[in-house]
């Protein structure tokens, strides 16, 4: 049994504080769906969870298992068990999904043997293409494709937690349905307990929530069941004080290749 | 008649018999490097105010300290380099002389000649546009190696040249031109090699494609850290010939290449790659010339390098279309990876067009490794170390793929895991933050 364990996170991104206290505990085999208007923080508590840089967190404490995730750096946060599937899943030029799990199964001396055999049986549950298993990470593939890669990387790695940021985008009827199977068996067969981060009910209504939160200025302020998320789907978040504006997400400054000729 | 005298460099020196080798006039062989080096103090010494130098540390050049090899090296002890299976000739060259020339007698037959070529010290260099550089290389380059394909002789195993300079003090010319006739094929791997030290190489390459044929100069530069290089490559492409021209470079303190390209004949094309990796304090520097002189011609250049350490490049590029090049495509790519703060790249690409049917594109950037993939590769559980090594041989991937063979490939890529390797290293040993 493990257990994730969020007490009074607080974070911020630039200078503005954008988690405000926010406790959750997520346990093997619960799927909790943490849903919420645009800029309520949803994405920066997936991001603060991983650790990823341009986020300050400002106050709180995150354990899985009673160790210290904040104290870990995001690879060793990985290794510990907790996985994230991107809301925009980062292409990689030239780098295949094979070498990058391959040097993480390496980094946790687990055998790399079993990485192959491991990444047919996945791609053929959630049916994604082999022949993108060699390939570039994300370079050319569709919406769609990129939340079936990162499905088929939380299958290959077996983490007790996964993080999932609007897993549904992109994804059409049938792929959203394969792809909430896979996470919904997995909770099943090795324990998984889910976080679902997301803005609609559509995806839901596949992947049954046991616990439904809405995030709202940086805190939970409802909990329920997925009767709750029904709710949300009839009456929004206007009950919730919909921010007034959007809180930008931090800029990473050489993301896009910067034509930068002076340095 | 006032020279302005370089003891090592002087006219006195240029005319010295030893370098007349396989001159039939030996005076006028003595007479016409005479004139070439006078013609080199002449010019004004290289400057990096110029446009063509800039950016770079010509300025530093002090050609005193250097000494031109005069005569063929004796029992010079080489470096091993990656054998390549069934070479169709492998000749090598040291201190710019040529030292051996190992040719299978079926291609002889066949009509490839691998020869030490023309004494006369005449290149297709543009008379209006030699430096003091390429007029000491007219002074001091001994007989050069000439390589000849027969019309529609296709020669399906690469040509090896080891090119490989002594080290310190020595100033080497060596000079190679390579001659493809209508619809011949021919691959030359050229690779650089050095003894320990500072010494000044200075490598002339000659390509010419004609009508059809297709021809690829790869050049693998593993210099002494030490070594200043300032090579040439000049080439032209007939009626729908193909020209690649590869270089990959990893060694000098200062190395630079100018390439000069010329799509000379209707729908003649050039892919032009290179892939480098400076650190510690080297400097690698290219300057390109994509000319389109003629109409539904095609370049595609793609440069990418990187940067580490205090480590620097350099990269300017000139895509010309003359107007007659009408319904040219021409592409120019150059990337940059900065892996330390104090590592620096300059990347200035720019067109001149003369006609207006034509497709250009040119990009340019210099940056860290991208945070998000770094992020995205982290996330998963791959190391920070780990994670830059798989994304700088990611971003590399792209051009070595273009190079010409699988084994050229792998000899590249190995080239670059060596300088990660490095890294990785100094990582762990903690001296890089």
């Amino acid at each position: 049994m493990s257990e994730l364990i969020i007490e009074g996170l607080e974070a911020s991104a630039a200078g503005n504080p954008i988690l405000r206290g926010l406790d959750l505990t997520i346990r093997s085999g619960e799927v909790h769906a943490v849903m919420g208007p645009n800029g309520a923080g949803k994405s920066t508590l997936s991001h603060v969870l991983l650790g990823k840089p341009g986020y300050e967190v400002t106050g709180g404490t995150v354990t899985l298992d009673g160790e210290d995730l904040l104290a870990m750096p995001t690879w060793q946060r990985a290794h510990a068990g907790i996985f994230l599937g991107m809301q925009y899943p980062t292409e990689v030029p030239g780098v295949s999904l094979q070498e990058m799990l391959g040097a993480s199964f390496d980094a946790a001396d687990k055998d790399t043997a079993a990485l192959d055999e491991a990444l047919l049986v996945e791609a053929a549950r959630i049916g994604f293409d082999e022949k993108f298993l060699s390939r570039a990470l994300n370079v050319d593939l569709s919406g769609g494709e990129k939340k079936r890669n990162e499905t088929l990387q939380l299958g290959v790695l077996q983490p007790k937690i996964a993080i999932l940021d609007e897993l549904d985008s992109g994804l059409d009827v049938d792929a959203l349905r394969m792809v909430s199977q896979r996470v919904e068996a997995a909770t099943e067969e090795t324990g998984l307990g889910v976080l679902v981060i997301t803005h609609y009910n559509r995806l839901l209504t596949e992947l049954k929530p046991d616990h439904v939160h809405v995030l709202a200025k940086g805190q939970i302020v409802a909990s329920g069941d997925a009767a709750l998320a029904a709710e949300l789907e009839d009456t929004g978040y206007g009950a919730y004080g919909e921010v007034e504006a959007a809180v930008a997400e931090p800029a990473t400054p050489f993301a896009s290749g910067v034509l930068d000729v002076f340095e | 008649m006032s020279i302005p005298v370089n003891t090592s460099f002087s006219a006195d020196v240029a005319a010295t018999s030893s370098l007349c080798q396989g001159a039939t006039d030996v005076a006028a062989d003595a007479a016409r490097r005479t004139a070439a080096a006078v013609a080199a103090f002449e010019l004004d010494a290289p400057s990096a105010e110029s446009e063509a130098w800039r950016y770079g540390p010509i300025n530093e050049l002090d050609l005193d300290a250097y000494v031109p090899q005069l005569t063929a090296p004796t029992d010079p002890v080489l470096p091993e380099t990656p054998a390549i299976e069934g070479a169709a000739a492998t000749v090598t060259i040291v201190d710019g002389w040529i030292t051996s020339i190992d040719l299978d007698a079926d291609w002889v037959d066949k009509g490839l000649t691998v020869a030490q070529g023309d004494p006369s010290g005449r290149t297709s260099l543009d008379a209006d546009d030699v430096d003091r550089i390429d007029r000491l290389h007219e002074a001091f380059a001994p007989a050069p190696l000439q390589i000849t394909v027969k019309r529609s002789l296709t020669v399906d195993a690469p040509i090896v040249i080891h090119n490989h300079h002594s080290g310190a003090g020595v100033a080497a010319f060596p000079h190679v031109v390579v001659e493809a006739a209508a619809n011949a094929e021919v691959t030359v791997v050229e690779h650089q090699t050095s003894g320990e030290g500072a010494g000044l190489a200075v490598p002339l390459v000659e390509m010419r494609a004609d009508d059809a044929a297709r021809l690829r100069y790869v050049t693998v530069q593993e210099l002494d850290t030490a070594m200043w290089q300032l090579g040439r490559q000049i080439s032209s492409a007939g009626s729908q010939a193909s020209l690649v021209s590869g270089i990959a470079a990893f060694g000098g303190a200062y190395a630079r290449v100018r390439t000069d390209t010329r799509l000379a004949g209707r729908g003649a094309s050039g892919d032009l790659i290179s892939v480098y990796y400076a650190d510690g304090d080297q400097v690698h520097d290219f300057r390109t010339f994509q000319h389109h002189d003629a109409p539904d011609t095609l370049s595609d250049l793609l440069f990418k390098g990187t940067v580490d350490d205090r480590a620097g490049s350099i990269y300017t590029g000139l895509i010309h279309i003359h107007e007659d090049g009408r319904g040219s495509n021409a592409h120019q790519t150059n990337r940059n990876i900065k892996l330390s703060e104090d590592a620096w790249a300059w990347s200035v690409p720019n067109l001149e067009i003369e006609n207006n049917d034509v497709r250009c594109s040119h990009a340019s950037t210099v940056s860290p490794v991208d945070t998000d993939q770094r992020f995205y590769l982290h996330a998963r559980g791959v190391p920070p170390t780990v994670a830059d090594r798989l994304i700088v041989a990611g971003f590399f991937r792209e051009v070595i793929a273009r190079f010409p063979s699988p084994a050229l490939q792998e000899t590249v890529r190995g080239l670059v895991d060596t300088k990660l390797d490095r890294r990785l290293v100094a990582e762990t040993n903690g001296n890089v933050a």
